[in-house]
């Protein structure tokens, strides 16, 4: 396979999950497409490890995912603490802070 | 067409339209089921690529535990009914737009680049004993590191999803 076509799918995932942030309005979604260009980042850090033979990259990857795991942790547990206060995930709620 | 490449072409199919879906459904539960989907197809890349570890971390930890944890938050928050109001269409397209917009422009700028082809040789740098070697002598520093990030993790997300309990001091007086 030809290092491009994993290049295309991982830019392909990248940018549905850019497109899913800019297009919903629930925030546990925007939460999820964010998960989705890490992964997207996460498949071509690994097609360019088996390119260059180097572990590294793959190390990366996992510590991306350890990153990734402490993020939801704590964003989830945002989510939960908004929705208490307003009862709602709609994210054009949670703006408060501007005024 | 070797196996190789009908794997390839069949998963790649099944990450992207499940991430379509993930975008595109109304139901959240319906949107962590196509992203756990999503997981599995890009595990299932892993796997072609030889990074056996990788692929089974990537199963147990997003599909495994992040996955359960948001259908765990969209159950208890009742959100499985599609109440979401829609954003108007004009945010809509200029989401679209944007993405696509971007999707193009780097799609553009990495066409000519040069192509160099993945072997289908056995590499056994993705077991587990390859990369635990690395992991524990070349960055062994980040690996603790990020020991004390998961903790910090841990205590602001206790701290955060705790029941607000009213201040210490106007609980006195």
């Amino acid at each position: 396979m030809p290092i491009q076509y994993y290049l295309f799918l991982s830019l392909a995932l990248f940018s549905i999950g850019i497109m899913g942030t800019l297009m919903r309005r629930n925030a546990i979604i925007i939460f999820m497409c964010i998960e989705l260009m890490l992964n997207a980042v996460n498949l071509l850090l690994v097609a360019f490890s088996k390119m260059y033979n180097d572990a590294s990259a793959q190390i990366f990857v996992f510590f991306i995912m350890v990153v990734a795991a402490a993020e939801v942790a704590v964003g989830l547990a945002i989510i939960v603490m908004m929705y208490r206060k307003v009862h709602s995930v709609d994210i054009n709620i949670l703006n408060r802070l501007k005024h | 067409m070797s196996a190789y490449e009908a794997i390839f072409w069949f998963l790649t199919v099944v990450a992207l339209s499940c991430a379509l879906g993930v975008i595109l459904s109304r139901n959240p539960v319906s949107s962590v089921l196509f992203l756990i989907a999503t997981f599995f197809a890009i595990s299932g890349h892993y796997i072609l690529m030889n990074a056996q570890f990788l692929a089974i971390v990537n199963i147990i930890v997003y599909a495994g535990a992040i996955m359960v944890l948001f259908l765990f938050v969209i159950m208890l928050m009742n959100l499985n009914a599609d109440t979401e109001p829609q954003k108007n269409k004009l945010v809509q397209l200029a989401g679209v737009i944007s993405g696509g917009i971007l999707f193009l422009v780097v799609l553009a700028a990495l066409k000519s680049s040069t192509v160099k082809t993945l072997e289908q040789t056995a590499t056994d740098i993705g077991l587990i004993k390859n990369l635990g070697k690395t992991l524990f002598t070349k960055f062994v520093l980040p690996f603790e590191i990020s020991s004390v990030l998961f903790l910090s993790a841990m205590i602001g997300a206790v701290v955060l999803g705790k029941k607000g309990t009213p201040h210490p001091n106007t609980e006195n007086s």
